[in-house]
């Protein structure tokens, strides 16, 4: 018992004295998670608006498959994204693999199908609610995908932190892709599995920490989010 | 801006029109012609095809057959550019005010100048002066329908739909509104609105258009067809009786 509090201890102290390995890993953790949720709303925004208002033969398929994507196992994923970037692979001459950009790629793959789903979704209520008017003001559908996605912005920026929710505490593709190599591609989850196997848990204890405060500040906000996209809606109703 | 004063309203015609669902007819009219001077209101009972109508005179919907022309001409994208629709609940962009009215001015090229000086005429006509930068969804039902109108109005319509856009707002709402109405109407906008509402189509109406499952049962000068209606069912109608 004795030794649990001495590592919370000693933990809390590394939080709070600024422990430059501790935060250093913390900024790679953000930087490689909000790098991936950006690209990942660059290119699931548009794809998930697109799917909200289009109507072509397959689109149901489509919507079914997305939102399968969305349980992506990570495991999987980050072998996928080894394969392409390892040597023999397509895009082995990028040399991109045990790189934090190959920690973005696998990132972006599990988080993509996570902000396309949620946009679809968002984005044909919303496209339901504006259609006539829309038409009415002879906006076509093309037209009308900027105009969804800026008035579904609340609602989409939920989207966007789920999304992160999900990047920031994924471990199984980062490992595979990232290599977990000090000061190099460690981030917190992966520095938490290592320093537990080793018996440093005043380290993992103090990521851990951070994790799980980084997850509560996203929740919050995701939840206070929601409350004002549903309050805009209600309002109107 | 178009010599508002100087032009005549543009007429609308509808020529043998049919919208037909599961086998059902919705809508038959074999003809209407919209071109007299002041508001047209349509009025019948739910269901009798108002509300199609008036879609179909936008263009919202197309006809399973038949034609719908404006000025001689079938209705085309230069004809619905000229034309605005209020719907029954107004559809408000989640955005302030201004920016509700920027978003149609935008899309026709005006300049940031002309935009800022037009929103300003726009909102003072609406008596809505000073919420300019408020939400559009927190305003009241009234203000939020006078937006709804502004808004069709930026656009500098020939012709403004509306479907029962007084249907839920209480009577003084109402009434600003009705004057709203009246005065795009003085400036030769057509105006063509669905109605349940006997007293309002007294108010307003130059000419009404008296529907009933799917088809126009009587069109002519309000007076005559509140006072004199010809069709049994205009008569069930106006005494208050159940028609369906």
């Amino acid at each position: 018992m004795q030794g649990f509090a001495s590592e919370f201890s000693s933990a809390l102290s590394l939080i709070l004295n600024g422990d430059a390995e501790l935060w250093a890993i913390v900024l790679l953790s953000l930087k490689v998670s909000v790098f991936a949720v950006l690209i990942s709303a660059l290119i699931g925004m548009p794809v998930g608006a697109a799917l909200a208002v289009a109507r072509f033969p397959g689109r149901r398929v489509l919507i079914v498959l997305m939102n399968a994507l969305m349980g992506l196992p990570p495991v999987v994923v980050g072998l996928l994204v080894y394969l392409m970037l390892s040597r023999s692979g397509p895009l082995g001459v990028l040399e991109l693999l045990y790189t934090p950009t190959a920690m973005i790629i696998a990132q972006v793959v599990l988080v993509t199908p996570i902000v396309a789903a949620l946009t679809r979704q968002v984005v044909e209520m919303l496209a339901e609610e504006y259609s006539e008017q829309l038409r009415s003001l002879g906006v076509s559908r093309l037209a009308s995908v900027p105009v969804l996605l800026w008035d579904a912005r609340l609602a989409l920026l939920t989207a966007l932190l789920a999304g992160f929710g999900r990047a920031i505490a994924e471990v199984g593709a980062v490992i595979i892709v990232g290599g977990n190599i000090n000061h190099v591609t460690r981030v917190m989850t992966t520095t938490i599995a290592l320093e537990t196997s080793k018996g440093n848990l005043a380290l993992a204890l103090a990521l851990g920490a951070i994790l799980i405060g980084i997850a509560v500040a996203v929740n919050a906000m995701v939840s206070t989010l929601s409350l004002r996209a549903e309050q805009e809606g209600l309002r109107h109703a | 801006m178009r010599d508002l004063v100087s032009e005549m309203a543009s007429c609308l015609s509808v020529d043998g029109v049919r919208i037909s669902r599961k086998g059902k007819v919705l809508l038959d009219v074999s003809q209407l012609s919209l071109d007299g001077p002041g508001p047209t209101l349509i009025l019948g009972p739910n269901g009798s095809g108002k509300s199609l109508l008036l879609r179909c005179l936008h263009g919202l919907i197309v006809p399973d057959r038949g034609q719908v022309r404006q000025d001689g001409v079938v209705l085309n994208a230069n004809h619905k550019a000229r034309q605005g629709m209020v719907f029954q609940q107004p559809v408000l962009l989640r955005r302030s005010v201004a920016a509700n009215l920027d978003f149609v001015l935008k899309r026709q090229g005006f300049s940031r100048r002309l935009r800022k000086s037009r929103i300003e005429g726009l909102l003072a006509e609406g008596g809505l002066d000073g919420k300019a930068r408020q939400s559009a969804r927190s305003l009241s039902g009234g203000e939020a329908q006078r937006l709804a109108i502004l808004r069709a109005l930026a656009l500098d319509p020939e012709t403004l739909f509306l479907d029962e856009p007084t249907s839920a707002l209480d009577p003084n709402a109402t009434q600003m509104i009705e004057r709203m109405i009246l005065r795009a109407s003085s400036r030769s906008v057509r105006i063509v609105m669905v109605t349940h509402d006997i007293g309002q189509a007294r108010r307003l109406a130059a000419d009404i258009v008296m529907m009933q499952g799917g088809h126009v049962v009587e069109h002519g000068v309000a007076k005559q067809v509140l006072d004199a209606p010809e069709s049994d069912a205009a008569r069930r109608y106006l005494a208050g009786g159940l028609v369906t």
